[in-house]
């Protein structure tokens, strides 16, 4: 009998990597969902030079968006995945379906800006995080990552790297209509 | 129409795979000697085929033409015509004929070989290589044909990946790829021998020599793609534990202890059906590298082609290969048990001791990788396992098997005697001492634990294993007449033990007396690390055929003499819109000064890595040792019996003249 054994370590092992074919490795799992959005009040972005030596910049934070369902997408002008996925956020802010709310992570001002006048601005507001510390409370990996964050402020969804159409449709939609 | 030519000539080599596996099986069935006969011809035809093949490819890509939907994405016209050739196998489905090539070549030599062999074993053996040609081939047609068309035909192609752009990896897969195929051929005498039941000296004696071909361009893969990574990858290390290293090390770990088992079932007939179980595992384990390579179950730095249809191929091909393998074994092997004795001290008992350490840390290494994976199929969430694990597990484990290989040398077969063992080995055990203590000291003037430990078990192994060398050339009247009679399989076990000691010296001293610094300079500033000053001149442009480079320029001193200057490169694929660090080392015996550039600021200054590596360069020095060491071991004389006699004459011609 002993002499089966291997055959049997075998069919175990096979099995596991017969499911571990289906999932995704890339897929990081976050703590987050069903909890509470991490709370965050961060200086909003000036869209031009002119309005950012005129006062000192509004903070807005979880409160202000409440009441509605929304994206927080964390992004920066020096990320390529950023760049991918930049069409695809203007298509979904010419759709209006959800508030886009850009959190600028670890970058200087101007560079954003010279990014956001080269591509257009998709978000409702953008807030500034230079020294990531909204990007630790909300467990952030690498740009870009987008929360979805319910009415009533809790994490419905995390995705990893850019947003595609097909994740939108299939992970974002569905929770968009049910969560709120 | 080449493109074509080739695709046909795969499925071509389909059918005949199909032959090569169904005539022989049948022909054993029946006992009939031309069905047997039929194995040899088929092996060659196949090769002839899949040779065609691969020649078809490998001009579309020399004349990168784009219609083909691989070369399109793997080939540019600026790409030198070197890497042409090498991009063949730099993608998944040129890899994969890679892979088919070299296991037809594989079985081309083993019908060439195959004339002292009886004729039913050599045609079972064809036909088990049969099957996984026949599984691969339909593998590569259904799900990964490299000759598919593309339409409309690009202007320009994708380019190679800049990584591969590096003459380490053009030639690491090939190597590494010989291996792990070559190991098919003791898979395949091991399936041979549970067919037939016949287990004896004789089988052992044939499947050795094999075995020791394949483990020795494994070593040399493994070898060089730490070596690539040291070069390439910028971040100054030669091992990193990634899935795919421990992909390709299991198998060398488990093909060491197939080696060291086969040696005791031919001299002592013993441990057979061990023996049979690890040549499956052996190569079972090269198989589960290409599917956790191919399929995308685990993150790496080298899983370029995830796909899970692929993936699911793999895995019923695996499911297939070993199942069937295991299946056979846990049905016949018990009537391969031996009777036998087999005393612990013993040289057996010390190989078996042998195989149990390279065993358990094969196993714990395929535990550290596939961990993830479980924890992540059983829904236990998220987790990855890194070089603290390994290191913890893995070193350990590694120090018995160094001290394990002094005794070996000296130890002989059937049982041992502990004073005779004592004379022999109290001189080279009071050398180690002496040279763990000095040398550190002599060098570094200080004794880190790590480098004595190192030094200690280095120095015992090489000078421990050349005891057997030495004691055979002692025992003869003149030291020529002695040299001239060790045979070459010992030459072989010598310099690939002592290229052991040699690697772990380099491993010591390295971790040991690393330094590495991360710094920001500013033009014409310069820093110290250890008794270096490294200057910073600036960097400037610089152009090369397919890409452009920012060129810095490092010039090192010593003491008031200049050491030299150093050109480390950051560069920019415009075909593939890729950066990659091209560090610049200065290599000695002794020490490594390596530099990469990180980033430039708009200031002119650069982020710098900078590294001193003592004697880093042992560490595949030890690796070439050993493939140099299984080289002689595999030709050694008594394998190729047929001709012995008239050797012999010729050698101890020589030897008397001289």
């Amino acid at each position: 009998m002993r002499y089966a054994i291997p055959l049997l370590v075998l069919a175990v092992l096979l099995g596991f990597f017969a499911v571990g074919l289906n999932r995704d490795p890339r897929l990081l799992p976050s703590p987050l969902i069903g909890k509470t959005a991490p709370s965050f009040e961060l200086p909003v972005l000036a869209l031009s030079t002119a309005q950012a030596a005129d006062a000192a910049p509004a903070r807005l934070g979880n409160a202000a968006f409440a009441g509605k369902p929304f994206l927080v997408n964390f992004f920066a002008s020096w990320c390529a995945g950023c760049q991918v996925e930049h069409p695809y956020l203007m298509t979904l802010a010419r759709q209006g379906a959800v508030t886009l709310v850009g959190i600028d992570y670890k970058d200087a001002d101007a560079d954003v800006r010279q990014w956001l006048a080269a591509r257009g601005n998709p978000y409702a507001p953008i807030l500034v995080d230079l020294d990531g510390r909204a990007g630790i409370d909300f467990g952030v990996y690498g740009v870009p990552e987008t929360f979805l964050v319910s009415a009533d402020g809790r994490v419905l969804h995390k995705h990893v790297g850019a947003l595609t159409p097909e994740a939108f449709e299939k992970d974002f939609k569905p929770l968009l209509g049910a969560g709120s | 129409m080449i493109p074509e030519l080739g695709h046909f000539a795969l499925i071509l080599a389909l059918g005949i795979a199909f032959l090569q596996t169904v005539a022989p099986l049948l022909g054993y069935q029946r006992r009939d000697a031309k069905l047997l006969a039929f194995a040899s011809s088929a092996a060659q035809a196949q090769f002839l085929c899949i040779a065609l093949a691969y020649v078809c490819l490998t001009i579309s890509f020399i004349t990168t033409d784009f219609s083909v939907a691989y070369v399109a994405q793997n080939a540019h016209t600026d790409l030198p015509m070197v890497y042409r050739v090498s991009a063949v196998w730099g993608a998944h489905e040129g890899s994969l004929l890679l892979w088919m090539l070299m296991l037809s070549g594989w079985t081309f030599a083993v019908s060439v070989f195959n004339r002292r062999i009886p004729a039913e074993l050599s045609a079972l053996v064809i036909a088990v290589l049969g099957v996984i040609s026949t599984g691969l081939l339909l593998f590569m047609l259904l799900t990964s044909n490299p000759f598919d068309r593309l339409f409309p035909v690009p202007l320009q192609g994708r380019d190679l990946n800049p990584l591969l752009q590096d003459f380490g990896l053009a030639i690491h897969p090939p190597t590494l790829y010989m291996g792990y195929v070559g190991f098919s051929v003791a898979f395949a005498f091991a399936v041979a021998a549970l067919i037939t039941g016949k287990l004896d000296a004789a089988w052992a004696r044939w499947t050795r020599p094999w075995t020791t071909t394949a483990w020795m361009f494994l070593t040399l893969g493994i070898t060089l793609g730490s070596w690539w990574a040291y070069n390439e990858l910028g971040w100054g290390g030669w091992w990193f534990w990634d899935p795919v290293e421990n992909a390709s090390f299991m198998p060398w770990l488990a093909g060491t202890a197939l080696i060291h088992s086969l040696a005791v079932t031919e001299k002592r007939g013993l441990l057979k059906s061990w023996t049979v179980l690890l040549a499956i595992l052996t190569f079972s384990l090269s198989l589960l590298g290409t599917f956790l390579v191919r399929s995308g179950v685990l993150v790496s730095v080298h899983a370029f082609a995830s796909d899970p249809a692929r993936g699911l191929f793999i895995l019923i091909f695996m499911a297939v290969v070993t199942g069937s393998a295991l299946t056979l074994y846990a049905w016949r092997a018990p009537k391969l048990a031996t009777v036998g004795e087999l005393h612990l001290f013993s040289r057996e008992g010390l190989l078996l001791l042998n195989n149990v350490f390279l065993v358990v840390a094969c196993a714990a290494i395929l535990v550290g990788t596939l961990y993830p994976l479980v924890i992540d199929a059983l829904n236990l969430g998220k987790i990855s396992v890194g070089p603290p694990y390994f290191n913890a597990v893995f070193l350990p484990l590694m120090v018995p098997l160094f001290v394990l290989v002094g005794f070996g040398a000296v130890v002989p077969w059937k049982k041992g005697k502990s004073v005779e063992t004592w004379q022999r080995l109290k001189l080279p055990a009071l050398f180690a001492v002496a040279f763990a203590i000095v040398v550190p000291l002599a060098l570094h003037g200080r004794a880190a634990l790590l480098a004595v430990t190192g030094g200690l078990l280095g120095a015992w192994t090489i000078v421990a294993a050349s005891q057997d060398v030495w004691r055979r050339i002692r025992a003869k009247p003149s030291f020529v007449a002695g040299i001239a009679s060790v045979p070459r399989a010992t030459w072989g076990m010598t310099l690939a033990h002592a290229g052991l000691g040699v690697w772990a010296l380099g491993v010591a001293f390295v971790i040991s007396y690393g330094f590495e610094k991360d710094v920001r300079l500013a033009p014409n500033a310069s820093t110290e690390i250890g008794d270096f000053r490294f200057g910073f001149v600036g960097a400037t442009e610089a152009k090369g055929p397919n890409f452009i480079a920012r060129q810095g320029e490092v010039t090192i001193e010593r003491g008031d003499h200049s050491v030299t200057t150093l050109y480390p490169q950051k560069r920019f694929y415009p075909s593939q819109r890729n950066v990659m660090t091209e560090s610049a080392v200065d290599a000695t015996l002794l020490r490594d000064l390596y530099v990469s550039l990180g980033e430039g600021f708009e200031d002119g200054s650069w982020s710098l890595r900078i590294y001193v590596k003592p004697m880093i360069r042992l560490i595949w020095l030890g690796g070439v040792l050993m493939f140099l060491g299984g080289c002689l071991a595999a030709s050694d004389r008594r394998y190729r019996l047929a001709k012995a006699a008239e050797r012999r004459l010729a050698v101890d011609g020589g030897a008397q003249a001289a």
